[in-house]
């Protein structure tokens, strides 16, 4: 249905996103993703009765950090509240999380859409709570709780309903992924949960300015899903619309395996959690120098990085896209170019073509993270100035780089080792070439004769004879020198 | 019964060991059974523990608090112990961990007897809301001892400890102190951490001492008091010598008497005797000045209202998921909560969690919760100024002195005005003391009541063991 002709889709989201701190938000239990469950866990995050939550400070610094990147306000004074509600795994019956005054606001991001145009999306707030335990129903025999990701510290952004599209959407949480990403503050798994979205979705038709009833969409937990499950409800509402229905407020759950959205239970979404400021903790006071503070240690950050690589490095924006999207390539590429002995525009592009071609795709192999990739960043410099001084050439370069991989050696060893420098003497390469050019004396003739085609052949022995190692540049200038 | 100094004197002299101390406290406790003061007595742990402290004293190595023995009021965390806080939700229920104060007390030397009867969930004024009985005063077991910490002013009053832990949200530490004789310290809000005290109103909540004598209350807040890592709302202010603090002196000090508390409700008896304490204090050199609290009559509507907010809120942990009591008649999630809850708590407990469950509601939470926050605004406001022109305030601790038991049940109103000259302290974070101040024509004490400013503990605690000294 060709619906964007008639209708509008508004679309807000909100985004959970679990904060790299190494223990949890209120007390000092570990925040490691898959230990056994009920291990991460102590009196304070299990809810012992007396027991009183001191705030982790180095979840307001990240979360200062993230709102410093989207050009929030940051708030001089944010206030924890207590969300209450009953559940098994949320062993205090509340949950504590910033409310009426949130740590950041007002803020934005620019997320630039496939075709080139910039979008920008505002932040209504950013703000820390968090994270409840996790509840198994899927065991047949009982439901279980497992307490680990209680307390685990969070940050919700959430955004301004500025988005139009769902591919806007999946590209607004795209850009957050990646700020956060590259912030240090967040893993950006989607899988295991550490970045968590849920969509606030109404339409209207073309040109109202009244908004349409929302209604949320939760558990979308991958990119692909937010974009099929926020289109699967902008057609549900139009559907209803078309056909003279009201929209009702309510929350529905994506369900992937369907592909259909479904509205959760309404006793489910009955709660009235009764926000109030919670005693055990007092307000978080925010001064200058704490911002500044956590303003020197920001990162360069993705459009930052990727405009220099433009404009610095002369890179394509194709190249400086791919290269940006996630900062453990980006660091890797950075490794390579600092490196570099020869600093130029057509070694950077080598560098830039190595990495996303040969690294990236020996990655994808691997499925391991940058970090311990066999190759480190210097020693791809010292292959790329092997090439660019002429040590090898490119051909053996793919040889040396697959050795690489297998031994972890520098491109100096395995080239001393494989006897594989380039030949670059003159001298003895037209010994080599006279000797071809004799033993191949019928195909001179047919050269001679206008068969020019045949040049490559000569080469293409030369190289035979030399095992590759001949400099491809000196052999064509002795061939034509001596074919005239 | 022997005050802190008496005993620490025996030990001197050798009159008596940590060892013979604890026997003859422990046999006070078996022999005062009726009066329901202890849900607890450890008489191991704590006779392996004098002897280990008589070897202290005998090397010299001992704490300040050695011979001294301390009954805790039962909502105060022992690791390994029950904590009950008087409720059949938490019968069966051990704790994992300390309190801070448990650990200051045992570092200092002092011996830990046993845990005390409470109102439960220390919502109440004469230990009658306890699931395990009444605590009974001993001066006339027909009537209350006050409460919600009834159990630890028995404890002290009757011989059973030398000192005691109490909690006071709303006067719970000082109204039995007045009703059995004794002193009682409710400190300032964050002078003494909070962790491992089963919270009943977050912000409202202070862990204090019970003792026959200022000296003693002095003591024992010498080693509870100060900041705690574990609890965010705990003061990073140095601890002063309190014992040091005590002159004898009180020349020249303002005192200011609140002329809202010394209206009509008050009974004839206490305000003489209270009068006469303060005729004492002026004739030694004090300036008395009558002061206005002009917000105190939303004292005790404040009170109940943020009080019970934050107790629906705290209390909603005990929900027979994880620990304490679930009902064994559920097979639905929803009926595990209902049911565990309805049978679990008592009908007190259950009106406050009903109460703060109400005021936090949308569409009453402005109108209730958030007028509340400015009321106590406003109350606290009323403090500071008049701690601009005063020293201190005096005032009767309770309208009244001790009821019979029964007398009060079926009227929460007239038992929760029985706070109305304490809650005010707490909703300020205020330093408050109750001390014996006479008895009244049926020979039941009264107590007297002084308030300081925030930190003012040295100052309370030097008119009171002036007054004590008077008699």
């Amino acid at each position: 249905m060709s619906w964007n002709e008639i209708y509008e889709p508004v679309i807000g989201l909100e985004v959970h996103a679990q904060l790299l701190t190494q223990s949890k938000a209120f007390c000092s239990c570990s925040t490691k993703f898959g230990n056994n469950p009920n291990s991460n866990v102590c009196p304070v995050c299990l809810g012992m009765p007396g027991v009183l939550p001191v705030l982790n400070k180095q979840v307001v610094d990240f979360t200062i950090r993230m709102g410093l990147a989207t050009h929030c306000t940051i708030a001089p004074k944010s206030v924890f509240a207590r969300k209450n509600y009953f559940y098994p795994d949320l062993p205090k019956g509340y949950q504590i999380s910033q409310y009426e005054e949130p740590q950041c606001q007002n803020g934005f991001v620019d997320v630039e859409l496939p075709d080139g145009t910039v979008k920008r999306v505002g932040l209504t707030r950013i703000h820390i709570e968090e994270d409840a335990g996790k509840s198994i129903h899927d065991l047949d025999i009982d439901t279980f709780v497992d307490v680990n990701r209680c307390g685990v510290p969070l940050m919700e952004i959430v955004s301004e309903p500025d988005i139009r599209s769902p591919q806007e959407a999946a590209f607004y949480l795209i850009k957050i992924r990646q700020i956060a990403t590259y912030l240090g503050i967040c893993d950006g798994n989607m899988e295991e949960g550490s970045l968590r979205c849920d969509a606030n979705v109404s339409v209207r038709k073309k040109g109202e300015t009244k908004l349409g009833t929302k209604v949320e969409v939760k558990n979308m937990n991958s990119f692909r899903f937010v974009e099929k499950a926020i289109e699967y409800e902008i057609s549900r509402q139009i559907d209803a619309l078309e056909r003279g229905e009201k929209i009702i407020q309510q929350t529905m759950l994506w369900d992937s395996s369907e592909g259909i959205c479904l509205p959760m239970r309404s006793k489910e979404e009955a709660h009235d959690y009764r926000y109030f400021p919670d005693p055990d903790l007092v307000p978080v006071i925010i001064s200058e120098k704490w911002i500044d503070d956590v303003s020197t240690l920001l990162p360069e950050l993705p459009d930052m990085r990727r405009n220099r690589y433009i404009n610095e490095f002369q890179l394509p924006r194709y190249d400086a896209d791919v290269l940006t999207a996630e900062r453990g390539l980006s660091d890797y590429f950075e490794g390579v170019v600092s490196g570099l002995k020869t600093k130029k525009t057509d070694s950077y592009k080598m560098a830039s073509n190595w990495t996303m071609g040969d690294v990236l795709r020996v990655q994808h192999e691997r499925q391991g993270s940058l970090n311990d990739f066999p190759i480190s960043p210097k020693n791809l410099s010292a292959l790329i100035d092997a090439i660019l001084d002429g040590t090898i050439s490119g051909k053996i370069a793919k040889d040396v780089f697959e050795e690489m991989i297998r031994t972890r050696e520098s491109p100096e060893e395995i080239i001393k080792r494989l006897g594989l420098v380039q030949v670059s003497d003159p001298a003895l390469l037209e010994k080599v070439i006279d000797e071809i050019l004799v033993k191949q004396s019928g195909q001179v003739e047919a050269y001679k004769s206008g068969k020019t085609q045949v040049f490559g052949f000569f080469v293409g022995e030369t190289m035979k004879a030399m095992k590759g190692k001949a400099n491809p540049k000196i052999v064509n200038e002795l061939l034509k020198k001596k074919l005239v | 019964m022997k005050t802190f100094d008496a005993i620490k004197a025996d030990l001197a002299s050798g009159a008596a060991t940590c060892v013979q101390v604890t026997r003859q406290y422990l046999d006070a406790i078996e022999r005062q059974k009726d009066l329901n003061a202890f849900l607890a007595v450890f008489p191991e742990r704590t006779l392996s523990q004098a002897d280990l402290i008589d070897k202290k004293i005998a090397a010299g190595t001992a704490g300040p608090l050695a011979g001294m023995v301390i009954a805790v009021k039962d909502v105060i965390c022992m690791q390994n112990e029950r904590v009950s806080c008087g409720s059949k939700i938490l019968k069966n229920f051990i704790s994992l961990y300390d309190a801070t104060v448990i650990r200051r007390l045992q570092d200092a030397d002092a011996l830990l007897i046993g845990k005390c009867n409470m109102d439960e969930f220390a919502m109440g004024s004469s230990t009658e809301n306890s699931a395990f009985g009444r605590v009974k005063l001993p001066q006339d077991r027909d009537r209350v001892p006050g409460g919600s910490s009834g159990g630890s002013a028995v404890a002290v009053t009757s011989g059973m400890s030398t000192a005691s832990l109490g909690s006071d949200t709303g006067g719970s530490i000082r109204q039995p102190a007045a009703f059995c004789g004794i002193c009682g310290l409710k400190p300032t809000y964050g002078r003494v951490s909070r962790y491992g005290l089963v919270a009943y109103a977050s912000s409202f909540d202070s862990i204090g001492p019970f003792a026959l004598t200022v000296k003693d209350i002095a003591s024992v807040l010498q080693v509870i008091a100060g900041y705690d890592p574990k609890d965010s709302t705990s003061a990073d202010i140095p601890i002063p010598d309190y014992n040091s603090s005590l002159t004898r002196n009180v020349r020249g000090l303002r005192i200011g008497l609140p002329k809202e508390y010394f209206g009509s409700a008050l009974n004839e008896e206490i305000k003489s005797s209270v009068e006469k304490s303060i005729d004492i204090l002026r004739k030694n050199g004090a300036i008395i000045k009558e002061v206005s609290l002009p917000h105190t009559e939303y004292t005790i509507a404040a009170y109940y209202i943020l009080a019970t907010a934050e107790a629906s809120s705290n209390l909603a942990r005990f929900d027979g998921a994880r620990y304490g009591y679930r009902s064994d008649d559920a097979d639905t999630l929803s009926a595990m909560y209902v049911k565990s809850r309805s049978e679990g708590f008592g009908p007190e407990v259950k009106r406050r969690i009903m109460l703060g469950t109400y005021v936090l509601s949308s569409g009453y939470y402005d109108a209730y919760y958030r007028k509340g926050q400015k009321v106590r605004r406003l109350i606290q406001q009323d403090f500071f100024e008049a701690f601009n022109e005063v020293d201190c305030l005096i005032t009767p601790t309770s309208p009244t002195t001790s009821f019979k038991a029964g007398e009060k049940m079926d009227d929460p109103l007239q038992m929760y005005l029985s706070d109305i000259y304490t809650t005010s302290a707490n909703l300020a974070g205020i330093p408050g003391i109750s001390i014996p101040c006479g008895n009244d024509s049926k020979g039941l004490p009264i107590g007297l009541q002084i308030m300081g400013p925030q930190f003012g503990e040295p100052l309370i605690l030097r008119i009171a063991d002036f007054l004590e000294h008077q008699k």
